[in-house]
């Protein structure tokens, strides 16, 4: 009984061509018993950067009001919305305060970052329950299904892909990879953020 | 092993839990009532650790209670779900947790909606239009997927909670034996027979 593994979930977090996509299962279970197909682990950070808590579902609630609290500080004080690569560290402290009592969550953070020039730069990062930060230029992935996951996007993800296509890409390594897992799946959604807009998708996937 | 489910419908939800209190073998009492009235609109039925679960479920219901008589209005069923969240969360990282299991039923007088949570002591919330606690969850969960509705009327949704009650009686090695049923909805809290 692995506390990482007690209520299942998994989050990918991929890279496009000036967009950014992350997605979830929607599956809450107690070891194997499910209890609901309608749990969101992914949440808005700010308009462009979005993060999504896979692990402990308790310590879901408590990271996102964690960060929540933090960001607002953030922004009254700073007086301007944070940006991705400095949310990734504020999440990477977070978790490293609790070094040796931590929240069991592997957080996937996703967005779109301002550049200099005033355009914008896919962003995307992941760390371990101890906040250990991962940037990766292609794709970042955690929770149960992690391994299918990685073996998937592998498979299909290619770099500078559109919008659409990311939408397409991300969606089925999740659902492919999730009906690999007995602890992710029972429905999905999906987050694609664009420079002027995000969509947002739920998908029809196996309920079983 | 102690049961309870919970289930809601249209402008509704029923809270029902075994009324049996045992400690390892023996049956100490059959008529416990494991379901508190936290207001005028919110039940909340607990299950888990005996002597955790009683001092939990009255340290809730006086804090409940407290925001009332301050405030004058009452803790709407989704912000009481928040509190008894952080309650939980808050001991889970003490040196000795409540060991307690939740499920919160209650009736949002502003918005009229029905709604139900289910709580674990970990300190995990859920939103869900059916739930349970308990060994009696492994039955009732497959039952309530195929015969609960959220639209179904209070007869329709009795009928059902009563499948679950029959099936787990049938196949649970130890029979709960009876239950207390409560209903909330816009009139408030009444207790129903079974």
């Amino acid at each position: 009984m692995s506390i990482m593994e007690l209520n299942g979930g998994s989050v990918i977090a991929m890279v496009g061509k000036d967009c950014v996509a992350i997605a979830s299962d929607l599956r809450l279970g107690n070891q194997a018993l499910g209890i609901s197909s309608n749990y969101q682990r992914i949440f808005p950070v700010t308009d462009r950067v979005y993060v999504g808590l896979p692990g402990l579902a308790t310590d879901v609630t408590t990271l996102r009001e964690r960060f929540r609290y933090r960001v607002n500080m953030y922004t009254i004080k700073e007086e301007r919305e944070i940006e991705p690569e400095t949310f990734a560290h504020l999440v990477s402290s977070t978790l490293y305060e609790h070094r040796f009592g931590p929240y069991f969550i592997e957080p996937v953070m996703a967005g779109l970052s301002k550049t200099p020039s005033g355009g914008y730069k896919p962003f995307i990062a992941a760390t371990d329950l101890i906040g250990c930060l991962n940037f990766a230029k292609d794709f970042v992935v955690a929770g149960t299904a992690s391994a299918k996951l990685f073996g998937v996007a592998e498979g299909l993800w290619e770099p500078d892909l559109e919008a659409e296509d990311l939408f397409e890409t991300i969606s089925q390594t999740l659902l492919n990879a999730v009906d690999r897992d007995a602890y992710s799946g029972w429905g999905a959604i999906v987050h694609v953020i664009t420079k002027d807009k995000i969509i947002t998708r739920t998908l029809k996937a196996r309920m079983d | 092993m102690e049961t309870s489910f919970a289930l809601t419908g249209k402008g509704y939800v029923i809270v029902a839990a075994d009324t049996t209190a045992a400690r390892s073998i023996v049956k100490m009492k059959v008529d416990q009532d494991k379901i508190k009235d936290l207001s005028p609109h919110l039940l909340m039925a607990y299950s888990g650790e005996p002597g955790d679960t009683v001092q939990f479920a009255e340290f809730v219901e006086r804090n409940i209670r407290l925001y009332q008589i301050r405030n004058l209005y009452p803790l709407r069923p989704a912000a009481a779900a928040s509190w008894i969240r952080r309650s939980l969360a808050e001991s889970l990282r003490s040196r000795k947790p409540y060991s307690v299991n939740l499920l919160l039923g209650g009736y949002d007088t502003s918005l009229h909606t029905p709604n139900l949570y289910w709580v674990d002591y970990l300190g995990t919330v859920v939103e869900v239009p059916f739930a349970a606690h308990g060994y009696g969850s492994y039955f009732a969960l497959s039952l309530l997927d195929r015969y609960h509705d959220p639209e179904a009327s209070l007869e329709e949704g009795l009928a059902t909670l009563k499948r679950c009650i029959d099936e787990v009686s049938k196949r649970l090695v130890i029979d709960p034996g009876k239950y207390k049923v409560k209903v909330v909805d816009k009139d408030g809290i009444r207790e129903v027979e079974i």
